[in-house]
This record gives structure tokens, sequence and C-alpha cells, in this order.
């Protein structure tokens, strides 16, 4: 009986009912569109970020990544190769790499000089498709990036010769063809690197089977701690399994400041949605004193009648909610399907840092589910206005008209 | 005859550290099993506090309301709207049913409260509506009955749960003579058939004309109880 009462009393009032449910359907709409942009769109940025060069989670010897030099590099033997290929459950790319200085014909610039197996790489980090000039990888040429490049005046099948440091500081230095120029979107990464063959690579540095890296990518980013959790067990064998977080802190904190100005934003809207709904409740309440005078009169205990206003205003938030989920629910799925594409100076700023200059949007039960719950949070909240109503509801009082 | 109700040295006075007002002055009566009486008197002369001092729904300045040898004027919150839902049926004067509920709904409400089961439940009330002469209007809600059976389904409601009286706060007051007639029919039906008792605060002549007691309030002090059957 309270239920249906519940339901009926919903009623009473149809249009404000309506109203107020409207308010809190579009204002979930707009947050959960808004979210699916937004993490959407962080979700592009770091898988492009991360599928330039560093991937999602590396492998190390511990106490590489404070300390990036050779000597801090690790033997891939079968047996590691084994583990790793059963362990894990993503494709992986073993990498040497250590700053080297880099000469054309007449001029040196330092550079990053990476040791690669072609075919996983390019499975990782589309490096083929980098490729603007010249072939990927033909017999002991080399891949260099566009800007290096341009600054020692190379073009596919001139020369450059590599001199720098290798393992146990010998002497590394050779000369190689170049067999390809990569573009890079990362400016950093397109001002200065070269990419060998990964045997071609362990020889220059006198590090037969060694690497500094594995390098694993992942299909989704949300399932990061899962992934890093199975290799937890490399840890006590004297590697090192760090995040993309930990490798780059300050891209970290950048989605961090801009989840704050989102939820400030969401904020507001919510802000906005929570007014309508305490207007509704405060109506709700007022206008019927003299029905809950004569409840209480008759014998129905205030909690009772608390409890039958909390389901009023929840049942009008889960309403509300479940419509602006349905509605959301399309418009996030075209969104997805069909990305808002950049056109004009915006485009080309996307396309300049390697981006393609679109607005994509990401369809995760999560972001349904997480602005769902912000807003029976706020019903909850809100429907402790009649309680405390309630409570200082003076019977005879009420019954007065 | 057995005493249902005894108010003991009863004041109830408003603004007492001001200009005290007394709604209710030293009143000491009771009222037996049966009784269908009326309490009259002018605007203001406490006839509805009274009223509520008895059914618990105010709380006395002094002395002492008992109800079945139980002091109500001295249980906690939710004891006193327990006592009220076993012990008391209240008739107000309008408005008084829910509205999103049919007039079966509402005559079974307390008994829901109560936590009758459904069977029960079902029998009592429709007995009731139909002692009531609503028996076909169960399905109504209140916006689709007159005023006259509005009152009616809030004397069922009230009968409901089988309390020991029934307080009417002027119930015929919004009705038409009709009608108003038609409820005090069926109210003293049920005080001489079923021996339900009573108690009504009113202006109304018709109600006073067939109440057999009559006890007259003036300045919130019984100055006048006539018990018309001993005459």
């Amino acid at each position: 009986m309270i239920l249906r009462l519940v339901w009926r009393n919903l009623w009473r009032n149809r249009r404000r009912t309506l109203i107020t449910m409207a308010s809190v359907s579009f204002a979930v709409l707009l947050a959960i569109v808004s979210k699916s942009l937004q993490s959407g769109t962080w979700n592009y940025f770091v898988s492009s970020i991360v599928g330039y060069y560093t991937g999602y989670v590396q492998l190390h010897k511990q106490g590489y990544w404070d300390e990036q030099v050779l000597d801090n590099s690790f033997v891939l033997g079968d047996s590691l190769r084994e583990a790793l290929s059963k362990d894990v459950a993503s494709t992986y790319t073993p990498r040497i790499e250590s700053y080297m200085l880099a000469a054309g014909d007449e001029l040196t610039r330092g550079c990053l000089a990476v040791g690669v197996d072609p075919e996983r790489e390019t499975k990782l980090t589309r490096l083929r498709e980098k490729l603007v000039s010249g072939s990927y990888f033909n017999d002991d040429g080399l891949i260099v990036s566009e800007g290096l490049a341009e600054r020692l005046h190379l073009a596919a099948g001139d020369t450059i010769v590599l001199l720098g440091q290798g393992y146990r500081q010998t002497n590394a230095a050779g000369k190689y063809p170049v067999a390809g120029i990569a573009r890079f979107g990362s400016p950093q990464l397109n001002e200065g690197i070269v990419f060998m063959q990964l045997n071609q690579a362990q020889e220059l540095f006198d590090a037969a089977g060694r690497v500094t890296s594995v390098v694993f990518m992942l299909e989704d980013r949300h399932g990061l701690d899962a992934f890093t959790d199975s290799l937890a067990g490399y840890r006590t064998k004297g590697y090192e399994v760090l995040t993309w977080k930990e490798m780059m802190p300050q891209l970290v904190d950048q989605m961090t400041l801009d989840v704050g100005g989102f939820y400030i934003q969401i904020g507001i809207l919510y802000l906005v949605v929570a007014f309508g709904i305490f207007g509704t409740v405060i109506m709700m309440t007022m206008e019927r004193r003299f029905e809950f005078g004569m409840l209480t009169a008759v014998g129905m205990r205030k909690s009772l009648i608390a409890r039958m206003l909390m389901g009023e205003t929840l049942l009008i938030a889960i309403l509300g909610t479940i419509c602006g989920m349905l509605l959301s629910y399309p418009v996030v799925y075209y969104m997805t399907t069909h990305p808002i594409r950049f056109t004009g100076e915006m485009a080309r700023a996307y396309e300049s840092f390697g981006f393609e200059p679109v607005l994509p949007s990401e369809l995760v039960w999560s972001n349904f589910l997480g602005q769902g719950a912000v807003v029976l949070v706020i019903a909850l909240v809100i429907g402790l206005y009649p309680l405390v109503s309630l409570t200082r509801l003076n019977t005879t009082e009420a019954l007065k008209r | 005859m057995e005493t249902v109700i005894s108010t003991k040295n009863l004041f109830r006075t408003y603004n007492p550290d001001t200009i005290p007002v007394h709604a209710v002055n030293d009143v000491s009566i009771t009222f037996g099993r049966g009784e269908f009486t009326a309490i009259v008197g002018p605007s203001g002369s406490g006839k509805t506090t009274l009223l509520n001092l008895i059914g618990g729904l105010d709380t006395p300045t002094s002395g002492s309301v008992e109800v079945n040898g139980t002091d109500v004027s001295h249980l906690k919150a939710n004891k006193l709207i327990d006592f009220r839902l076993h012990n008391i049926g209240f008739v107000f004067q309008s408005y008084n049913l829910i509205p999103v509920l049919t007039a079966f709904e509402n005559t079974g409400f307390i008994m829901l409260l109560q936590k009758a089961s459904k069977e029960e439940r079902e029998k009592r009330v429709m007995d009731l509506l139909e002692q009531v002469g609503l028996g076909d209007k169960a399905g109504s809600r209140p916006r689709e009955l007159s005023g006259g059976q509005q009152q009616r389904v809030a004397v069922a409601r009230a009968l409901a749960s089988r309390p020991q009286f029934v307080l009417a706060d002027e119930p015929t007051a919004n009705l038409d003579s009709v009608a108003a007639s038609n409820l005090l029919d069926i109210m003293e039906k049920l005080n001489r058939e079923e021996h339900v008792t009573f108690l009504f605060s009113t202006h109304d002549q018709r109600v006073i004309d067939r109440a057999y007691r009559v006890v007259t309030l003036e300045d919130g002090k019984v100055i006048r109880d006539e018990n018309k059957r001993n005459g």
C-alpha cells in the first residue's frame, strides 16, 4: 500500500513531476554526454601518446627508469620470452636504446638510437605507417625521424654515422644507410630518434641478447590495473614494471586538472538540478501539511510518512535518471561511431601533433552509472528535507486550515 | 456505565509567560462507553482544544487525560501515535481522506497500519462501507465522491481500527442538511447497534439535537453538562 501511495502521490501534480523528471533527465543526458566526450578524448589522447613510443606498460631491469643507461639492460633470453608469452595477455616489443651522436655529411646531432624488432614494433607503435619516404628496414638500413633527417640533411639512401658508448662503456660506432624517413606526432620524437633492427643495435652497443625495455600495448586503457597486476610477479625477480602514468606524470597531472575542471562544470549543472528537485520536494511537503497532520493523528508514524516522502523523491530521481540514461545512450553511441570532426585551424593544430582531428566519445557503462549515482546521491540528500520538516511537524498546527 | 475517558484538572494554556490564554481551564470530566456526546460552545470556547487533548494530539499544560486507564498526556510521541492508532478514531471537518486512495483503500488504511491480515481487512472494510451506505463506491477516489459521502468514508475509516471511541471535530460543518442528516443517521445507528462511542465538537444544532449528552464550554470551562436521556 505504501508503494502504491508513493507511486500515486507522484502523479498528483503530473505536470510538476514531469517537469522535475525532465530536468533530471536533461542533466543526466548532458553529464553523460560530456563525461563520455571527456573520457573518450582522453582515452584517444592517451592511446595516441603512449602509441607514439612509450606503450602502456614497460618492463625494465630494476633501477633503469631512474638511470637510463645500457648497464641497466637485461638479457631477454628464451626463458623470459616464453614466460612473457605465457603470462601476459598482450603482444610486446623488446627494445634496446641509448643516446648517441648522429652525423650526416656536415652536421652532428644528439639522438636516441633504438633497436627494435621491426614486426613487433610496428604492431604496437605503427612505425611502418609513419614512414614518409624510403622503405621499412631494408637489410641494414635505419629509420630516421623526419626532424633529425632535415637537420642532418639526410634522405633515404644516404648514410648516417652513429657514435657513442656501448654496454659497459665500450666504444660504439657504426655507419649505416638510411632506409626510410618517419614522421612522428610528438615534436620531441620527431627531432631526434633513429630506429635500428634489434640485433643490429645489440651489435653496435656490444650487448648481445640484451634489451633495456619490453613495451606492452593494451586494447583498452581501463584494463591497465589488471594488466599491471598480471606482471606483479616480475617485480620480485629484479625487474621494474612501470605504467604510462608513472613514466609520464605530467600527462597525468594535465588529465587530473582537466577532470577537475569538468567536475566543476558538471557540479554547477547538478546544483541547478538539485534546486529544481528541492523546489518540488518543498512544494510536495508544504502543500500536504494538513494531510501529514491527519496521517499522524490517525496513527501513522512520522518515520513512515518520511519514508513515503523519501520514496517519492527517489522515484522522481530514479525515473529521471533512467530516462536520461536511455536518451543519452543513442547520442553517445552515435558520437562514438561518428566522432565530431574538426576542420580548419583546429584540424591543422591537431594534425601537427600527429592526432587525427576528431573529438571522440567513449561508450562505457561506468560513465552512465557514475552520473546516475551522482543524481541519486543528490536526491537522497534532498530527501532529508522532508524528514527534518516532519520532525518539526506539530499535528494540531498542521490540522488547522 | 464503564468510563472510557477521564480528565482531571485539565489545563491548556497558550502564552503562559506573557498574556496567558486558558483554552481549556481546569476541566475534570468523564465519558462512558457508548456515549453519543456533543461538546458545544461559541468559537474560541475550547471545544477543539479539549478534543485534541483527549485524542492525544495536543499536550496539556497541566492535569491529565486517561483513556481506559492509560494517561495519554505523558506518552512519548511514537507511543502516542500507536495509542491513537489502536484506540481512537478521528473524523475531521473536511478533506480528511487521502486523495490518491479509493474509498476502500482509505477505509482499510488504518488496518494496514495495524498490520491486519488482508482477508480481515477486506471483510471489515466492505462491512463498514456497506454500513455507511457506500458499498457501491468502494473503488471511487475522494474527488469522485460528494462531501457527505467523503465524511461517511471518514466515519468508516475511523471505525475500521475498532477504536475505544471516535472523536469528530465539526463533522457536519461543510455538509448540506441532507448529507448532514444522513451522516448523523449512520453515526447514531452505529452507536445504537454497535455501541460505538462518539464525541463531537460542534456548533451544529442538528448534531446537538441528536446527541444524548451535551457538554457546554465557555472560556475553556465546562459550564453545563446535560444528559438528555436522563432528562
